[in-house]
């Protein structure tokens, strides 16, 4: 994305809302490798929001407790190891428990097109996989932001 | 105020939920005074006669002194003693691009789970002027919540990183053996504001000779009245603490100094002095922010600029005409 692009992205996303839009960036799981995690909180800070990154090898309930006392607006899972059936869910659940099923959920990494489906109906808004450009994700949760402040 | 409630139903029933100690509610308060939404001095102003139970400990440093760590294991000291802990983790936010990398929290991942264990990352927003009013207003909220020890992290000393430290009980400045020498911290100003340092990554062969250099420029400053307003138990000599976070070592003597600290200024009436001038500073400051905020939408200010701003620049204009034209639109109408 060239500079005149990315800056009129920032703008609009700035003058729509007058708070930055603060989305946590989570592992759950066993995976080892963050770089693409890194790469995704890196365009989301590029894009004018405050990610709070938590690291690796999160459990479903200490992400939705970072969430909760974050009070984030997004939150970002990526997952490599395959073991997104069981702890997407989970932190969805955990997510409504405490109070804040409002939270866009949102997951990256390898998760099989067959998977997809079932997980956007247990609540994840949009699944992005490998190679998705990261003005995608950006544009994603900038027009949510948008259309729930109207 | 009289404490009367709010006439919005959304901020009465999350005063009530906050008081009932739902960390939710905890997290959307401080949300509201972070941001400055509508109805945040209503609650801020509910919530101080709940305030000071908190001991407010401001811990600064250069980046990658360590702080996190040791802040890591100065909640788990606390958490042993049954002290309840709120963490403030405040980062930079890219002056560019308006956005910020919170990575803070990845390295208190040990006390996660622990319900005593409250951990927040603000970023500065680029308010320089305003960060330290809305840090000390963030844990204002903490502190009416409960919690008995509040540990506010900052990168640097800067002016706003002083002004934070400024706003704590105790303040902590961290350094490690590779600082420098002694004089470039004398002249950070910092100096006038520490309570305590601490010397981290100390088993660095580096550590000895930094913690005397340290102490022989403290002992130079105790011969000098300070002027910097900051009061200062009579004959409390800034201890020098070395510690390496990343093994546990020098903590418990840190939690015992910090603990010393808070009780000398009890006893001596420091606290109360200290607290005393906080909240005078802090009320000038919240005069000073609603006045500005006040009078620029009273005046349509930033409309006034974007209508004459190419006279300014063609020089048939002064900026100070301008802005007399501003705040004399602005003024009269500031109470509307």
């Amino acid at each position: 994305m060239d500079h005149a692009a990315k800056a009129s992205l920032v703008d609009s996303h700035k003058h729509s809302r007058s708070r930055p839009i603060r989305v946590l960036v989570a592992k759950p799981g066993l995976d080892g490798h963050d770089r693409g995690a890194k790469v995704v909180a890196t365009a989301l800070r590029d894009a004018g929001m405050e990610v709070i990154y938590t690291g690796l090898h999160q459990t479903p309930e200490m992400i939705a407790d970072a969430a909760v006392q974050e009070d984030v607006d997004v939150v970002g899972l990526s997952i490599l190891s395959g073991a997104h059936l069981t702890l997407v869910p989970r932190v969805r659940e955990l997510l409504e428990e405490k109070g804040r099923g409002d939270t866009l959920l949102v997951v990256g990494g390898i998760i099989p097109q067959a998977d997809c489906q079932h997980l956007e109906e247990q609540g994840v808004a949009k699944l992005f996989g490998p190679g998705t450009p990261t003005g995608e994700i950006v544009s994603f949760i900038s027009a949510w932001s948008e259309n729930r402040s109207k | 105020m009289d404490g009367a409630m709010g006439s919005d139903p959304g901020i009465d029933k999350l005063i009530v939920e906050f008081r009932d100690r739902s960390v939710r509610a905890l997290a959307r308060t401080i949300s509201i005074v972070e941001d400055g939404r509508p109805g945040f001095e209503g609650i801020l102003s509910l919530l101080h006669r709940d305030l000071g139970s908190a001991h407010r400990i401001g811990i600064t440093g250069a980046p990658g002194v360590g702080k996190s760590t040791l802040v890591e294991r100065l909640v788990q000291r606390y958490r042993k003693l049954d002290k309840t802990v709120a963490v403030v983790a405040v980062d930079p936010t890219s002056p560019f691009t308006g956005g910020a990398f919170l990575g803070d929290r990845i390295r208190m991942g040990s006390v996660a789970l622990d319900s005593g264990v409250y951990i927040r990352s603000m970023a500065t927003r680029g308010a320089s002027g305003g960060l330290a009013i809305t840090t000390c207003e963030v844990c204002d909220v903490l502190d009416a919540f409960g919690f008995e020890r509040i540990l506010v992290e900052t990168v640097g000393a800067g002016q706003s990183e002083l002004a934070i430290a400024g706003t704590a009980d105790t303040a902590v400045l961290v350094l490690v053996p590779e600082s420098g020498d002694g004089i470039q911290v004398l002249k950070a100003g910092v100096m006038e504001i520490a309570d305590l340092y601490v010397v981290n990554k100390s088993d660095r062969p580096a550590a000895e000779q930094m913690v005397t250099e340290l102490q022989g420029i403290l002992s130079i400053r105790a011969e000098v009245p300070t002027s910097s307003g900051i009061s200062h138990p009579p004959q409390w000599n800034p201890p020098v603490l070395r510690t390496v976070a990343t093994e546990d070592e020098g903590t418990e003597e840190l939690v015992t100094a910090l603990e010393e600290h808070v009780e000398a200024m009890r006893t001596t009436g420091v606290l109360g002095r200290r607290r005393k001038e906080r909240l005078i500073r802090h009320t000038r400051d919240v005069v000073d922010r609603s006045l500005r905020q006040r009078v620029w939408k009273a005046s349509d200010g930033q409309q006034r600029i974007a209508e004459n701003v190419d006279r300014v620049v063609s020089g048939a204009m002064s900026p100070y005409q301008l802005a007399e034209l501003i705040i004399e639109a602005g003024l009269p109408r500031v109470g509307d």
